[in-house]
């Protein structure tokens, strides 16, 4: 424990940085995610393509796009952006299938009745069918939330300094602690996250709790 | 007045849903379309609003033929109320009233005033407006599906099967309701319905379709009643069973009527008040 309390500076340092690193690729991933969802959503020409495609880059191992980025975009291997850009690749390809799939959720009595009451289609997206879809989108984002931060930490071998330094410190040095502090740390920058995604979806989505407390009773007056 | 002049629909998949479909909706009145599922009552109806777009044939609201009508814009005119209510489950009764001024672009602050107001046209009592539609009992959520219909004040009140799935005792009390609203409003209303008792209870003008459409018959429920115009029409409304076929029968110096079933409807006065 000695260790710990000697490097909180280090672990600071090192968990600001991870959190930072790991929000860009979230927040990233979720904006290029929602066109390419609904397009995979929308039609049905596209939506074996889109879905193969983004299946296809989920299986790309990590390791190997670090490798492989930096020549194809003309980056310096071990530039931050390799590692931001890799991430987010990953989170667009499990989002854009749950975003696809969160879309063609919503009830089709319902994105009748928007447009029968006069919603234009973008509006009635926007609306619409984004809001309703939220419930299944916030459950893909958690996901990807929970999987960058702990993906990030592969980011060190690329001398990214996150909390992968720490792992790779501690075993080259064998300081136990320093290794179990980078697990514990990457954990709760995981939990932290994930319960702010969920708080984000209580604020913006009440109507998702008021069904639960539905009071049953019916008043005479108004059957 | 809406004008359908030989309107034909035929679906991608080569069914026609509409063949050859001509008829006169009166204005500030109801026009019922009833049939079995399949008749193409519910394709015609979403016809008025550009819903569904005919495969050929014209269709005049007030002279004007409604395709040169941007579809978003002709929507936003027309009050529509459908089956299951249509509210959009994320939003609160009150905003889910006020959704078509609100796309319109009125003030926030004055359609939620004419939604409360609109709460008590539609006998929805106001301590609701903040909940959602899933807090809401059925009956009430078609309500607020009426209320939403009205909001913009519409010439034309589109309802497709509004009452269909709600249970028979709240779906008098709303048939009732919509009796009482347009002695009221004095709108234009077009409704579509499988039960024939809902079509003859409410229809000033009933249509009863058959499969693509065809009018098999059409006039006030009394004109059908009295002189079915083919073997199909007289056993859709039943005019040779049950309620609807009475006979009168002697007792005791009076008259008593009879139903198809042998069973006792009422007694025959002089006046004949009904």
């Amino acid at each position: 424990m000695t260790w710990v309390w000697e490097n909180l500076d280090l672990i600071g340092r090192l968990s600001l940085e991870h959190l930072r690193l790991s929000a860009i690729p979230i927040l990233l991933g979720f904006v290029l995610a929602v066109p390419l969802g609904w397009v995979a959503y929308r039609y049905r020409l596209t939506r074996g393509l889109v879905l193969t495609v983004v299946g296809l880059l989920y299986t790309i191992p990590s390791l190997a796009l670090f490798v492989a980025l930096p020549p194809l975009l003309g980056i310096p291997y071990t530039s931050e952006l390799n590692v931001v850009i890799a991430l987010t690749i990953y989170a667009v390809a499990i989002m854009a299938r749950s975003i696809a799939d969160a879309l063609a959720s919503v009830d089709l009595d319902i994105k009748q009745a928007a447009t029968a009451v006069g919603y234009s289609p973008w509006r009635r997206f926007w609306a619409v069918e984004f809001p309703l879809a939220g419930p299944v989108v916030l459950a893909g984002v958690r996901v990807v939330a929970v999987s960058t931060v702990s993906l990030l930490t592969i980011g060190v071998v690329i001398g990214i300094d996150t909390l992968g330094y720490l792992f790779t410190n501690g075993y080259q040095r064998g300081i136990l602690a320093e290794v179990l502090s980078g697990v514990v740390v990457t954990v709760l920058i995981a939990l932290l996250i994930d319960r702010i995604l969920v708080a984000l979806g209580r604020a913006l989505m009440p109507w998702t709790r008021a069904t639960a407390t539905a009071p049953t009773v019916q008043q005479g007056a108004a059957s | 007045m809406i004008e359908f002049r030989s309107i034909s629909k035929t679906f991608p998949d080569g069914t026609t849903a509409v063949d050859d479909f001509s008829l006169q909706l009166p204005s500030h009145q109801t026009t019922v379309f009833v049939g079995s599922s399949g008749c193409g009552k519910t394709t015609l109806l979403r016809m008025i609003n550009r819903m569904v777009d005919a495969s050929s044939g014209e269709l005049e609201i007030d002279g004007e033929n409604i395709s040169t009508i941007e579809p978003v814009k002709l929507r936003r005119r027309i009050g529509y109320v459908m089956q299951n209510s249509g509210l959009l489950p994320h939003r609160r009764v009150i905003d889910n009233i006020a959704t078509v001024p609100r796309l319109n672009g009125v003030p926030k602050k004055e359609a939620h005033a004419r939604a409360l107001e609109l709460m008590d046209t539609v006998g929805l009592d106001r301590s609701m407006a903040e909940r959602y539609p899933a807090q809401l009992s059925g009956g009430q959520q078609q309500r607020v599906g009426v209320a939403r219909g009205l909001a913009v004040d519409p010439n034309i009140l589109l309802m497709d099967e509004p009452f269909g799935a709600v249970d028979p005792i709240v779906r008098a009390d709303l048939q009732q309701e919509l009796l009482r609203l347009q002695r009221e409003l004095d709108k234009t209303v077009v409704f579509v319905t499988h039960d024939i008792d809902e079509a003859f209870l409410l229809g000033d003008q009933v249509v009863i379709l058959e499969k693509g459409a065809r009018i098999a018959q059409k006039g006030s429920p009394e004109e059908i009643l009295a002189n079915p115009a083919s073997d199909f029409v007289a056993s859709f409304i039943g005019a040779d069973r049950g309620k609807r076929a009475l006979s009168i029968r002697e007792v005791d110096g009076s008259s008593i009527l009879v139903d198809g079933d042998g069973n006792v409807a009422g007694a025959l006065t002089e006046e004949g008040t009904a």
